[in-house]
């Protein structure tokens, strides 16, 4: 299990660096000239000049990298352009925000989804499996913003059930502001609904295929206690991965949702970034974004291992 | 380079020939018999029939402002209604698919034609080249596209369509690269590869023209799947300003400009969501009969 644990945490490390490397290129080397490309090409050249020595991006390209990347390891993401602050200050409350949207959307989608694949699995090639799995595929391959334009119009404006935005007022209390992030998060429900009860469907029709299952049956077992013994440990693990993927999706790609509903998260806080062409604020964001995947694709990885016995007994020998 | 040029075809490739386009035709009656692969299949020519054709279907121009009375709502003369700049919304709505029909095909085209590449070079050749190209891709997958997308075009400091098809298309090489990888690496292993550089063929015509054919059924699976995620990121994109701009008719361009008058405006925003549903949809629904068909 250690040998396990220090050689998926190597291989976090090594993605951790070639992600700085990448999301480094894209907004250093992309733009050719860095200050040309925020300040438009009107600007005069002198202004331009002076922004590139502001942020540096007149010197070396290896230079600027290793000046970047050691400010990182010590916690420092670097300065927003058009606010004049460090940027960990505008990020660390939007990521604050959107792990609230996300645990919320979480809460709501784990359960129904894995039922949902359970029902499926059992009616395998039945009406119910078949309403289940296109209603799964149409939800997750629709944009966001389009799911929640609907869900938006119908609770929010037609029945007047739910605000229509996601930031509740200052200082209103936990069931309010809950009130607030259930359209987002019934938004992000339905997206993933499709991916992760997909998943445990096929879990649940290879376990109920099995040996084991047919064996449990003709020993005598009643078909639930077959179902919540056999079937169901052996099905939901594959779902546990699946979870932890669409877990750092929740984080990461909520910036349709975020903009739609005006939700003052992570992914709201990118998308003016881009708009403001506020690019150190913008790197720091999606290097933010991907850190925290990393992190929770570690934490899933860890989980499955410590789960699933064929991994867990071959680390022990 | 001779040996790229095609062999006299002998009988045992004629006779592997005719098989595989029987297997070509079986796998097309199956599909046409799924109902869900014909509906899909009807819905997307009817957008491709709307975008080619746009003179004939639209009762209205889409694009000239205040022809129309402004802010109706729907009736027997403006089904959809008409919109704040005095436009028929059914007209907008008809002639909105032009554009995605356009970036997310060219987008999945890009990715499936330099995954497919990388995945035969990385499968094929192994070694420290597969090793470093895997964690590129790895680092790569560990951020959203839509997030990865919006740094690209920033950066460049230019989203016009052909911007965004080739950002999202070199994004999408990513994992298709990684599963023809993974197709290459069973075919590797088989001896008709093994004979071909027993015979001292090149690595390219042991790529190309030796592997990339018996590869090409999850080369096609993953660009029908991919053309439903290119949509999914390309109308995203242009929700949130990035790609096809105003007054050009776009079902996402439309939404980004008028979902803040939801209320009481619903029938500019409501319609062109619907539209993006219906082709969302059917572009998924086909893809899982294709890939229903193809990896049984």
């Amino acid at each position: 299990m250690i040998r396990f644990l220090l050689k998926r945490l190597g291989l976090a490390l090594v993605t951790l660096f070639l992600l700085s490397v990448i999301v480094f290129a894209i907004s250093t080397i992309l733009p050719g000239n860095v200050g040309r490309s925020v300040l438009g090409p009107f600007a005069t050249q002198e202004s331009v000049d002076a922004l590139n020595e502001q942020l540096g991006t007149d010197r070396p390209i290896l230079v600027q990298y290793w000046d970047w990347a050691s400010g990182l390891v010590q916690g420092d993401l670097g300065q927003s352009l058009t606010l004049q602050v460090p940027a960990w200050d505008l990020l660390q409350p939007a990521l604050k925000n959107s792990l609230k949207l996300a645990l919320v959307a979480f809460l709501m989608v784990v359960p129904v989804s894995i039922l949902g694949g359970i029902v499926a699995g059992l009616r395998y090639g039945g009406i119910t499996d078949r309403a289940i799995t296109i209603a799964g595929i149409s939800f997750a391959a629709m944009p966001e913003f389009v799911t929640g334009i609907v869900l938006i119009l119908v609770f929010g404006i037609w029945l007047g059930w739910l605000p229509v935005t996601a930031q509740a007022p200052e200082g209103s209390n936990l069931l309010t502001q809950l009130e607030y992030l259930v359209l987002p998060a019934l938004t992000l429900t339905l997206v993933l609904f499709g991916y992760i009860a997909r998943i445990t469907r096929a879990g649940m029709i290879e376990a109920l295929d099995s040996d084991y299952t047919r064996t449990a049956y003709l020993k005598g077992l009643a078909s639930s206690v077959v179902v919540r013994r056999h079937v169901l440990r052996n099905a939901l693990l594959p779902t546990i991965a699946v979870v932890a993927v669409q877990v750092g999706y929740l984080v990461g790609g909520l910036v349709a949702v975020e903009v739609l509903f005006n939700y003052q998260g992570i992914g709201l806080l990118i998308y003016e970034a881009a708009r403001e062409k506020d690019l150190p604020l913008l790197t720091a964001g999606v290097l933010v974004v991907g850190v925290v995947y990393l992190l929770v694709t570690l934490i899933a990885d860890v989980l499955y291992a410590a789960l699933n016995p064929r991994i867990r007994l071959e680390a022990l020998e | 380079m001779t040996s790229l040029a095609a062999p006299e075809p002998t009988p045992i490739q004629e006779s592997a020939k005719s098989e595989a386009s029987a297997a070509r035709s079986e796998r097309l009656r199956l599909l046409l018999r799924m109902p869900t692969v014909i509906v899909g299949t009807v819905v997307i020519a009817f957008w491709i029939f709307c975008a080619l054709f746009p003179g004939i279907v639209c009762p209205y121009d889409p694009i000239f402002d205040n022809q129309l009375p402004v802010n109706e709502p729907p009736s027997l003369d403006f089904p959809f209604g008409t919109d704040t700049n005095g436009r028929d919304v059914f007209s907008r709505v008809l002639a909105g698919s032009r554009s995605v029909l356009l970036i997310a095909p060219a987008a999945t085209l890009i990715a499936t034609v330099l995954g497919t590449i990388l995945g035969l070079m990385t499968g094929f050749f192994r070694g420290i080249f597969d090793d470093v190209t895997s964690r590129v891709i790895d680092a790569i997958l560990s951020l959203p596209v839509i997030v990865t997308a919006i740094l690209i075009v920033t950066a460049v400091g230019s989203s016009s369509r052909w911007v965004v098809a080739l950002t999202i298309g070199l994004i999408m090489t990513a994992p298709i690269s990684r599963t023809v990888r993974a197709s290459v690496l069973a075919e590797a292993e088989l001896d008709y590869v093994q004979a071909a550089r027993l015979r001292g063929e090149r690595s390219p015509y042991i790529m190309f023209r030796e592997i990339l054919p018996n590869v090409l059924a999850p080369v096609v699976v993953e660009f029908t799947v991919r053309l439903g995620y290119a949509i999914f990121y390309v109308a995203t994109l242009t929700f949130i300003g990035f790609g096809v701009q105003p007054p050009s008719p776009d079902w996402a361009a439309q939404i980004n400009q008028y979902y803040t008058f939801i209320d009481p405006y619903w029938w500019m925003t409501l319609f062109p969501a619907l539209a993006i549903a219906s082709l969302v949809v059917s572009a998924n629904l086909v893809a899982d009969g294709v890939r229903e068909v193809y990896e049984r």
